[in-house]
C-alpha cells in the first residue's frame, strides 16, 4: 500500500505516494534523489540526516514521510540556490570545518537553524552555538572550527 | 618558427606571491557545503543489487547445517553464498580469515551466508529466511586466559593460540636494573575503542564479462588492496580496478581488506550484476575493525639525579578470531617505547593472543595511541619519584638533534627540547602544576589540574612496505590549466589543497585551474595508501618533483625563443615573467600552445616517483623506518568535580614540530580533529566487549565527544629545516590524536592525586577512586 502526500519541498509544491513504514530521510533519498542528508545511524543520534520542517530542524531518519504531508521541507540542498552559496555554507568552506564532510549536510542545517532561531535576541555566544550542535557527531573536524564558522555567521549578520 | 613574445597586456608586472603556508581551502569543500557530493554510500549504478550479510549469533561454534532454500526461493533474491559454496580463499595479514566461515564460526562477527537481491528489503527478508545450526564450542575471551594449556583453540594453524610476536632489546636490562637508583613496576589496560566513521562501511563490487572486478571502495591504500582483495575473490590483482568515490571517514579503519569487501564482489559474480552492501550503524559498531587493545607492564629505572637508565616493557594483545592489522602494532608502537627520550636500556616484547572476541585494526596512532598512556604517565610518575617537576625531568631527559634510537630512528632535526619549553611557558605550566598541588587538600568540590604529555612518531612516511614512495603525473593542456593525477587517497584530511597549493606555487597558476584526480587505480600511479602520517610528506614532495618537472619544461622553452635564461625566468599569475622585476615575457596558455602546435611539438605531461630515504626494519628491529620524525608537547588543563566524577576539559595547548606548514587551514583541522578524538579516548569512549559479544553498539551507549565537550584549543607549530623534505613539510596526522590523553591524565592527577592506569576516565570510574564503591 502507499499513501500520496503533498508539501512543500525546497520552495516547490511536490506530490508522492509511499509506503506507510518510510521514513522522511529514505523518501528524500529515494524519491527526491536528495542525497545530501545521510543516514549515518538511523536512530536520531548523530544528526547527519537533520532537515528543516516547518520552523524547526528534525531528525529526518526518526520521522515518517507520510508525516510530511501539508507541511514545509526544506534541505541541503534547498539552502543555497545555483547561483552561490548560502551565507553558512560559505562560512563552513572559508573556516575549513569541512573535511570528509558527510555529516556536513546535517550540521549546516541546524547551524543555519540554531542562528535563526535567536534572531532579535543578544547574540549567540560560542557556548551557545556548541550547546546548540550537540545533537550533530563530527569525527573529523572536533568541532572547534565549526563552531568558528558560525560565530563567524553570528558576527556578520549581526552587522546587517 | 618564430614565437612573439611581446602580446597585449606585456610590460605588466607581476609580483611573488606564495601560496604555501596560506589557508587555502579545500577544492571539495563547496560540494560537500551543499549536499552535492556523491559519496559511496549514495552512488546508485545501473541494474545494482543490494548485498546483506547473515552474521553469526554465536561467538564458538561448529556449523551443523546452513539451510537457504526458502531464501533462495523468495522472489527478488538472485544470489545466495554460504562459506560451502565457494573455495577455500585464505586472506589477511596472516591469510587466517575467510570472506564466508564454512564449519565453524570463531567470534560474533563471523560471516557465515550473504544474499544479493533487488532491494534491500528483499535482501533482509532472505537473510531472515536463512536457518542455521550449530553446536557450541568452550570459548575464550581474554589473552592470558588464551594462552594457558588447555584452553579452547581458536585457530586451528595455532593450537597454542599464539599470533604475532615481537621482540627488541638493546643493552643488558638485568645489569641496568642492578646499578638504578630507582625501580618501578606499573600495569596499564588499555580499552577496544572504535572509529565511528560517520559514513558507514559500503562497497560496490561488478565484475565484468571478461572476469575483471571494478571494485568501488572506502580503502585508503587501493594499490596494496589489489594485492590483499585478490585472494579471498580467489582471481589476480592485476584483474582488480579500485575505483575510490568520496568516503565519510577512514582514520585507519579502512587500511585492511574485511570480509564484507570479497563477500561483496563474490556476490557480483554470483549474480552477473552490480552488487552494493552497506552496513548499519549497528553491523558497523559490531562488524568494523576497532584499536588494538592491549595489557602492559612496564618496569623502569631511574636514577636519584633523574636520568633514566632503562625501560623494559611487555605488551599483551588480545588478537580476536583473526589477524588485522591491529596485532602489528608494535611496530610503530616499540619506537616510542625504546625512543622516546634517551633511555640506554631497553626492551619490549608483544605477544597477540587469539581470543573468541572481536579483532582490531589501525586507528589513528596505530599502537602509539596506546604507547604514549603508558609512557606520558609513568614519565610523571617517575619525576615525582625523582622529586623533579614534570618539565625538568622530561628536559633532562630529552634528545639532542643528531641523536639515534636503540631502533635506528635518526632524530636530525629533534624539536623535543624546544616544544617542551614552548608548551610549558605558553601554559605557565610550573607555577599552576605547584598552586593545584597545593589546593588537593582544600576543601573545595571542584579541582584545578594541569598536565603535559609527549610523543614522537614518523613524520616522514614508514616503510613498512618495499617502497614507501607516490607516484605523480601531472600534465598542462593548451589552456594552463592543470591536472594532477596522483597515488594519494583523500580520506577528507585535505591532500587534494595541500596539491592543489604545491601546483599553484610552481606553475603560478590559480586554484581554478588545478584539477586533482586520485580516485582510480586504473589511472593513478602506485602509492602505499593514506596512513602513517604519510600523505603530505610523500604525496607532496612527489607532486613537488611533478610541478617542478613541468615548470622546467616550461621555462626551457620560453627560454629559446627569448634573451632572458630559464634561471632568471618565474611563472607567476598564468604568465612568464623575469624573476628580478615581475616583468610579464609570455602568457603561460600562449607559450604552451605555441609549444604545441608546431613543427616539433611537445606536450608538457611529466611522471615522477618519490621515494623517502627510509629503510626497512632489519629482522631484530633496527632502521630508520621514517625519513624524518616529529615530536608534539601537549598541555592539557583540566577540572574534576570530585562529586559527580566528572572531568572537564578546559584547554589543550598543542606545540607540534610540523617542519613547515603547507595549508594552514588543513594542518589546524588534522590538530583539532586529532585531538577530539584523544579527548574521547581520555574521557569517555570504549566499545564494551562482555564474552565475546558487543553490548554498546550505538551512538547512544559508546560515547563520541560532542560540540559542547570541546575544549579551547591553542596552537603552536614549531618551524625548522627539515632536510629529509624537499617540500620541508613533516607529516602530523596522528600526534594530535595521540598526546592529549595522557596529557588529560596527567592533569586529573595534578588535581586529585589518583592515577589512572585504565582509560576512559568516566564520570563513574573518578567517583569511584575518589569515594570507593558507589551506591546502586
Amino acid at each position: 500500500m502507499e499513501i500520496e502526500i503533498k508539501f512543500t519541498l525546497n520552495d516547490r509544491a511536490v506530490q508522492v505516494r509511499v509506503p506507510p513504514s518510510m521514513t522522511t530521510l529514505s523518501m528524500l533519498r529515494e524519491k527526491f534523489d536528495l542525497t545530501g542528508g545521510k543516514l549515518a545511524c538511523g536512530e536520531g543520534e548523530c544528526g547527519a540526516c537533520t532537515i528543516k520542517i516547518d520552523d524547526r530542524t528534525i531528525n529526518s531518519c526518526l520521522m515518517f514521510a507520510v508525516d510530511c504531508d501539508g507541511r514545509e521541507i526544506q534541505t541541503i540542498e534547498g539552502l543555497g540556490s545555483v547561483a552561490g552559496l548560502e551565507i553558512m555554507q560559505q562560512a563552513f568552506v572559508d573556516h575549513g570545518a569541512i573535511q570528509c564532510g558527510y555529516c556536513m549536510p546535517g550540521m549546516i542545517m541546524q547551524a543555519r537553524y540554531v542562528v535563526d532561531q535567536n534572531a532579535g535576541r543578544d547574540p549567540l555566544t560560542r557556548d551557545d552555538i556548541a550547546r546548540g550542535l550537540e545533537g550533530n557527531v563530527c569525527r573529523c573536524s572536533g568541532y572547534t572550527k565549526v563552531v568558528d564558522a558560525v560565530a563567524a555567521v553570528v558576527l556578520e549578520e549581526a552587522a546587517l | 618558427m618564430s614565437i612573439e613574445m611581446k602580446t597585449g597586456g606585456l610590460n605588466t608586472v607581476f609580483a611573488k606571491e606564495t601560496v604555501i603556508g596560506t589557508r587555502l581551502t579545500k577544492p571539495d569543500a563547496p560540494d560537500k557545503a551543499t549536499g552535492k557530493t556523491i559519496y559511496i554510500n549514495d552512488m546508485v549504478l545501473p541494474r545494482m543489487l543490494f548485498g546483506k550479510i547473515l552474521h553469526t549469533d554465536r561467538v564458538h561454534a561448529k556449523i551443523i547445517s546452513i539451510d537457504t532454500s526458502a531464501a533462495k526461493a523468495l522472489a527478488g533474491v538472485h544470489a545466495v553464498l554460504t562459506g560451502d559454496d565457494i573455495p577455500l580463499l585464505k586472506f589477511g595479514t596472516t591469510r587466517d580469515n575467510v570472506p564466508l566461515k564454512a564449519g565453524k564460526v570463531r567470534c560474533i562477527r563471523d560471516e557465515v551466508a550473504a544474499v544479493a537481491a533487488e532491494s534491500e528489503e528483499i535482501a533482509a527478508a532472505a537473510i531472515a529466511l536463512i536457518k542455521v545450526e550449530y553446536e557450541d564450542l568452550p570459548a575464550v575471551f581474554s589473552p592470558t586466559e588464551a594462552l594457558r594449556e588447555g584452553a579452547p583453540v581458536v585457530q586451528e594453524d595455532h593450537p597454542d593460540n599464539r599470533s604475532l610476536a615481537y621482540n627488541f632489546s638493546h643493552g643488558d636490562v638485568a645489569a641496568a636494573e642492578e646499578q638504578s637508583d630507582i625501580v618501578v613496576e606499573h600495569e596499564f589496560k588499555v580499552p577496544y575503542v572504535t572509529h565511528c566513521c560517520m559514513g558507514p562501511g559500503c562497497v560496490i563490487a561488478d565484475f565484468d564479462s571478461a572476469g575483471r572486478l571494478t571494485i568501488y571502495s572506502q580503502t585508503q591504500y587501493p594499490y596494496n588492496y589489489k594485492m590483499d582483495l585478490a585472494p579471498a575473490v580467489g582471481i589476480h590483482p592485476g584483474d582488480i580496478r579500485v575505483i575510490q568515490p568520496p568516503v565519510g571517514g577512514a582514520f585507519g579503519s579502512k587500511l585492511d581488506v574485511y570480509p564484507f569487501e570479497p563477500i561483496c564482489a563474490l556476490l557480483s559474480r554470483a549474480s552477473g550484476r552490480p552488487v552494493k552492501l552497506t552496513f548499519s550503524r549497528e553491523e558497523e559498531f559490531i562488524n568494523s575493525p576497532t584499536r588494538q587493545p592491549a595489557e602492559f607492564r612496564i618496569r623502569s629505572g631511574v636514577n636519584k639525579d633523574g636520568t633514566l637508565t632503562f625501560r623494559s616493557v611487555d605488551c599483551l594483545m588480545n588478537n580476536g578470531a583473526y589477524t588485522s592489522w591491529g596485532p602489528t602494532t608494535p611496530v610503530i608502537q616499540m619506537r616510542t617505547f625504546t625512543g622516546h627520550f634517551r633511555v640506554p636500556v631497553v626492551e619490549y616484547k608483544g605477544l597477540a593472543a587469539y581470543t573468541n572476541s572481536v579483532y582490531a585494526g589501525s586507528f589513528r596512532g596505530y599502537g602509539n595511541v596506546q604507547a604514549t598512556y603508558v609512557t606520558a604517565s609513568v614519565m610523571d610518575m617517575l619525576a615525582e619519584e625523582v622529586g623533579m617537576d614534570p618539565i625538568a625531568f622530561r628536559l633532562k631527559n630529552a634528545q639532542n638533534p643528531g641523536e639515534v634510537t636503540p631502533q635506528g630512528s635518526r632524530l636530525d632535526d629533534c624539536k623535543l627540547k624546544e616544544c617542551i619549553e614552548i608548551a610549558a611557558a605558553k601554559t605557565n605550566f610550573l607555577s599552576k602544576h605547584k598552586a593545584y598541588i597545593e589546593a588537593r587538600d582544600k576543601p573545595a568540590r571542584i579541582k584545578r589540574g594541569i598536565g603535559i604529555a609527549t610523543s614522537i612518531h614518523n613524520a616522514g612516511g614508514a616503510k613498512i612496505h618495499k617502497s614507501d614512495g607516490c607516484g605523480t603525473i601531472l600534465k598542462l593542456d593548451d589552456y594552463a590549466r592543470a591536472t594532477l593525477i596522483t597515488g594519494a587517497s583523500e580520506i577528507g584530511q585535505g591532500i587534494d589543497a595541500v596539491l592543489t597549493q604545491i601546483v599553484m606555487e610552481e606553475l603560478g597558476i590559480p586554484k581554478a585551474d588545478v584539477t586533482i584526480v586520485n580516485n582510480d587505480t586504473a589511472l593513478g600511479p602506485w602509492d602505499v595508501g593514506v596512513h602513517a602520517s604519510r600523505t603530505t610528506f610523500v604525496a607532496g614532495n612527489s607532486a613537488l618533483r611533478a610541478a617542478r618537472a613541468a615548470r622546467k619544461q616550461v621555462l626551457d622553452a620560453a627560454a629559446k625563443q627569448s634573451n632572458v635564461t630559464a634561471e632568471e625566468m618565474d611563472l607567476r599569475q598564468g604568465h612568464v615573467v623575469q624573476a628580478d622585476n615581475g616583468v610579464a615575457i609570455i602568457r603561460l596558455d600562449k607559450l604552451l600552445r605555441q609549444m604545441h602546435f608546431t613543427d616539433e611539438p611537445e606536450l608538457v605531461m611529466v611522471s615522477e616517483y618519490f621515494e623517502p630515504n627510509s629503510e626497512l626494519e632489519d629482522k631484530n628491529h633496527v632502521g630508520n623506518l621514517s625519513a624524518t620524525w616529529a615530536h608534539g608537547a601537549y598541555v592539557a588543563e583540566v577540572e574534576v568535580d570530585t562529586e559527580t566524577g566528572e572531568v572537564k576539559v578546559l584547554k589543550i595547548t598543542a606545540v607540534q614540530d610540523v617542519g613547515r606548514v603547507i595549508n594552514r587551514l588543513g594542518i589546524e583541522g588534522q590538530m583539532e580533529g586529532g585531538i577530539s578524538v584523544s579527548l574521547g579516548y581520555a574521557l569517555s569512549e570504549e566499545l564494551k566487549i562482555q564474552d565475546g559479544r558487543v553490548l554498546n553498539p550505538n551512538f547512544r551507549d559508546y560515547k563520541v565527544p560532542t560540540a559542547p565537550e570541546t575544549p579551547e584549543i591553542e596552537l603552536h607549530f614549531v618551524e625548522g629545516d627539515c632536510k629529509a623534505s624537499p617540500l620541508g613539510s613533516k607529516g602530523i596526522a596522528e600526534l594530535p590524536a595521540i598526546i592529549p590523553a595522557p596529557a588529560i591524565a596527567n592533569a586529573v592527577y595534578n588535581a586529585i592525586g589518583i592515577r589512572f592506569f585504565a582509560p576512559p576516565l568516566t564520570p563513574e570510574k573518578v567517583a569511584r577512586a575518589l569515594h570507593g564503591a558507589l551506591p546502586r
